[in-house]
C-alpha cells in the first residue's frame, strides 16, 4: 500500500441468479487500496474482476461484506448517493471506449464537468488541459468515427482524468489496442498517476499492462489468490 | 447541460428526425381531418339552418307535425305582432319570416299557352325590404348564375338547372300554380329575373326564391307565414342559449290544446340535425382519442427502440455519475423538444391543408346528385380558433408520454446491468 487506504474491500462475496440456481462471481474478497496505487486485477475472463470493479465503482452491491469507498459504505449509498460518489472521485475508462459518437472530441471530456456543473471558463481550461495530457489538442473537433483507436481510447482517458478524479478504474482498457498503442496509453495513465497522484485500478488479463503494475492481485473463482507487489519497468 | 442535450438530440437523427417525423404527420394528420370534419359537418348544419332550420324555428304545432307537407293552411297568423314580440323578448336572435310551399311553375308560349311546365320547390323570403339579411343569409349573390336579384314582389330567382331544363328566358314570366292557404286555387304570375346555383343538389333541381310578400299575396297568406326562423346574430349556433330560448317560449303556451299554438323547435329538434351535431362533435373526440393512443404506443415503441440503443450511453452516463433520475429527466426534456416543434410543425403543415381545402374544397357533386341531404356539392375544410391546438396538445403529449413510458425501462434496469451493456 502506497498511502492511506482510499478503499476497503471486506469479506466481500457476490452471487447472481442462474437459472434455478445461482452463481457466485466473487468470494470471501479481503482488499485495501490507498491512494496514489497503479493496481491491477488479474484472472481469466470469469474469474470476477469486473464486478469487483463494478462493486467499487458503485455501480453493483455485495451480496454479503462490504465495500467502503472514500469513507462510504457502498451497501448504504442510495442511487443519488452513488452516482454523487461517481461523479466526484471515480472515472471509468471501458475496453471499448463508450464515446459519445454525436459529440466530437472537446464535448466527450466536457461530459463530466457538465454534470459536475462546473462554470464554462474553468472547464473549457480543464478540458484543454486533459487534452493535452493525452496528446490530442489538434483533435478537439473530431468526432469518435474519425479517430483510431489508440485515439479513442486516449479520449477516454481525458474523459475520466478531466475531472481529476482520486480514482480510475478501467475494464481490460487495451484490450483492442495493439501493443504500440497500448504502450502509449499505459505510459499516459502512469505519467497521470505520478503527477496527480490518481489511483488506477486495472481489470486485466493483458501481459503488456502487468508490466506497467506496481500491485497485481490476481482471481481465480472469484476468490483473491495472490496480492503482489510488482517491480516495474 | 441544456445545450449539451440539445446538440446531440440535433445531431442524432434516429432520436430527432425520426420521432419528429411521426409527430409532424400524427398532428398534421389530426388537424387536417378535424378541420375536414368540422367543415364538412358544420357545412351541413349551416346549410340547414340558412335553408330551412334556422337555429331555432317557430311553427304551429299542427304544422310542426306534418312540417314535410309545407301545409300552409296550418300557417302562423299575425306574423308581425309575433315577430315584434320575439325581437322585444329575445334580443340576441334575428327573427325572419318564411314560407315553404309547392307548386307546378308553368312557362307560356307568345300566345299565352303552357310551353312547358315543372314541380317546384319555392321558398318565400323577405328579398325586397332593405333591412332583411336574407339575400346574405342564402348567399344568393355568389348563387346567382344569370340575371340579377328580385327587385320587386312578384319577381323570382329559379334554379339554373331547372331554368335550363324548361327553358326558360329571362325577364319572360312564369304562372306558379299552386293552393292557397284556404285550399283554393292559386295561380300568380312571376317574372323571372335570374337563376341561380347554390351548389346544393336538392336545392339546384328545382328551387324557386321569391319575395315573401308576392308569395303571401298569391297564396292569400296575409301576415302569415309558415314558419319564423330565428338566428343567432353571430350566425353561429349555440346550444344551450337555443335550448334555453326554447323551454321559456314554449312554456309560456303550457296546457293550450289549440293545434295553432306556436311551438319553438331548435336546430337539433329537426332533420335529425342533433344526431349529426353529436356524431360530428364525437367524431372530432373519437379522432383525437385515437390519434394520443396510437402516437403514444407508436412514441413509446420508438422511444423504446432508441431506449435500448442508447443503453451504452445510458450506461457511460451512469458511469461518470449520473444519477438515473437526470438520466430520465433529461429523455423526458428531449421528448419536450421533440413533441413541441414536431406539434407546431404538424399543426402548420395540417393548418395549410386545411387551408387549401378551405379554400378550394373537394367537388363531391357526382356522389351528391341524387341526394336529398342538404350539403353543398363542394365540401370545404373548415379552420376555427381551435384548430390552432387541437393537434398541438395530443401530439405534445403523446410525445412525452411515450417518453415516459419507456423511459420507465431505465429504472427498471439495474445499473450494473445497464453497465453491462457496455461490453456488449
Amino acid at each position: 500500500m502506497d498511502k492511506a487506504a482510499i478503499i476497503t474491500v471486506e469479506n466481500v462475496y457476490k452471487s447472481f441468479p442462474m437459472g434455478t440456481g445461482e452463481f457466485t462471481a466473487l468470494k470471501e474478497v479481503n482488499l485495501t487500496f490507498g491512494e496514489g496505487e497503479f493496481t491491477g486485477i488479474v484472472g481469466p475472463s470469469g474469474s470476477g474482476k469486473t464486478t469487483l470493479l463494478n462493486i467499487i465503482g458503485s455501480l453493483d452491491v455485495p451480496t454479503k461484506g462490504k465495500a467502503i469507498v472514500m469513507g462510504r459504505n457502498i451497501n448504504d449509498l442510495t442511487q443519488k448517493e452513488a452516482a454523487d460518489l461517481r461523479n466526484r472521485y471515480l472515472g471509468f475508462i471501458f475496453q471499448t471506449y463508450n464515446l459519445l459518437p454525436v459529440y466530437n472530441v472537446y464535448e466527450n471530456v466536457e461530459l463530466p464537468l457538465l454534470l459536475l456543473g462546473m462554470p464554462s471558463k474553468e472547464r473549457d481550461t480543464a478540458i484543454r488541459q486533459a487534452l493535452d495530457w493525452v496528446g490530442l489538442s489538434d483533435k478537439i473537433e473530431s468526432r469518435p468515427a474519425q479517430l483510431s483507436g489508440g485515439e479513442c481510447q486516449r479520449v477516454a482517458i481525458a474523459r475520466a482524468m478531466v475531472k481529476k478524479p482520486k480514482i480510475v478504474l478501467a475494464d481490460e482498457p487495451t484490450a483492442n489496442l495493439d501493443a504500440k498503442n497500448s504502450h502509449h496509453i499505459l505510459r499516459t495513465m502512469e505519467a497521470l498517476n505520478r503527477e496527480l497522484g490518481t489511483t488506477f485500478i486495472f481489470a486485466t488479463h493483458d501481459e503488456k499492462v502487468i508490466r506497467y503494475l506496481r500491485r497485481k492481485v490476481s482471481l481465480e473463482d472469484g476468490k483473491v489468490v495472490a496480492d503482489q507487489s510488482m517491480k516495474t519497468q | 447541460m441544456m445545450r449539451f442535450l440539445l446538440k446531440g438530440l440535433i445531431r442524432d437523427r434516429s432520436r430527432s428526425l425520426f420521432p419528429l417525423l411521426i409527430v409532424t404527420m400524427g398532428v398534421s394528420i389530426t388537424v387536417l381531418v378535424v378541420c375536414w370534419v368540422n367543415g364538412a359537418g358544420g357545412d351541413v348544419i349551416r346549410t340547414n339552418a340558412r335553408f330551412f332550420t334556422g337555429h331555432v324555428k317557430i311553427m304551429t304545432r299542427a304544422y310542426a307535425e306534418q312540417a314535410d307537407q309545407m301545409p300552409n293552411d296550418l300557417a302562423l297568423l299575425k306574423v308581425n305582432e309575433l315577430i315584434a314580440g320575439l325581437k322585444k323578448r329575445y334580443p340576441q336572435v334575428r327573427w325572419v319570416p318564411r314560407i315553404r310551399f309547392g307548386g307546378l311553375l308553368d312557362i307560356p308560349d307568345e300566345q299565352g299557352e303552357t310551353r312547358t311546365q315543372g314541380p317546384v320547390m319555392g321558398l318565400a323570403v323577405d328579398l325586397i325590404n332593405a333591412e332583411s339579411r336574407e339575400v346574405k343569409m342564402l348567399n344568393l349573390e355568389k348563387a346567382l348564375v344569370r340575371g340579377r336579384l328580385p327587385r320587386a314582389p312578384m319577381e323570382i330567382l329559379i334554379s339554373d338547372e331547372f331554368a335550363k331544363k324548361l327553358g326558360v328566358p329571362l325577364n319572360e314570366p312564369a304562372t306558379l300554380i299552386g293552393s292557397t292557404m284556404y285550399g283554393g286555387l292559386a295561380m300568380q304570375n312571376f317574372i323571372v329575373v335570374g337563376t341561380v346555383r347554390f351548389g346544393i343538389a336538392p336545392m339546384d333541381r328545382g328551387a324557386m326564391i321569391a319575395d315573401i310578400s308576392g308569395v303571401q299575396s298569391a297564396l292569400a297568406m296575409d301576415d302569415a307565414a309558415g314558419e319564423v326562423l330565428g338566428f343567432f346574430r353571430n350566425d353561429l349556433y349555440d346550444p344551450a342559449t337555443a335550448h334555453r330560448i326554447q323551454s321559456e317560449f314554449n312554456r309560456r303556451f303550457e296546457g293550450n290544446d289549440d293545434e295553432f299554438t306556436p311551438v319553438m323547435l331548435t336546430l337539433e329538434d329537426q332533420n335529425d340535425l342533433g344526431t349529426a351535431l353529436r356524431i360530428f362533435e364525437s367524431a372530432s373526440s373519437i379522432m383525437i382519442f385515437i390519434f394520443v393512443m396510437v402516437m403514444s404506443i407508436v412514441l413509446w415503441n420508438t422511444g423504446l427502440m432508441g431506449s435500448l440503443r442508447r443503453y451504452g450511453e445510458m450506461g457511460v452516463r451512469l458511469a461518470i455519475g449520473e444519477s438515473k433520475g437526470h438520466i430520465y429527466g433529461t429523455l423526458i426534456l428531449e421528448a419536450l423538444v421533440i413533441g413541441f416543434v414536431g406539434s407546431v410543425a404538424g399543426t402548420m403543415l395540417g393548418l395549410s391543408a386545411a387551408y387549401y381545402l378551405q379554400v378550394h374544397g373537394v367537388d363531391i357533386s357526382g356522389m351528391v346528385k341524387n341526394s336529398s341531404v342538404l350539403m353543398s356539392n363542394v365540401m370545404r375544410a373548415k379552420i376555427s380558433p381551435s384548430s390552432y391546438y387541437i393537434g398541438f396538445i395530443p401530439g405534445f403529449l403523446a410525445t412525452v408520454l411515450g417518453s415516459m413510458i419507456s423511459g420507465i425501462g431505465i429504472f427498471k434496469r439495474q445499473t450494473a446491468q445497464l453497465f453491462k451493456e457496455l461490453e456488449v
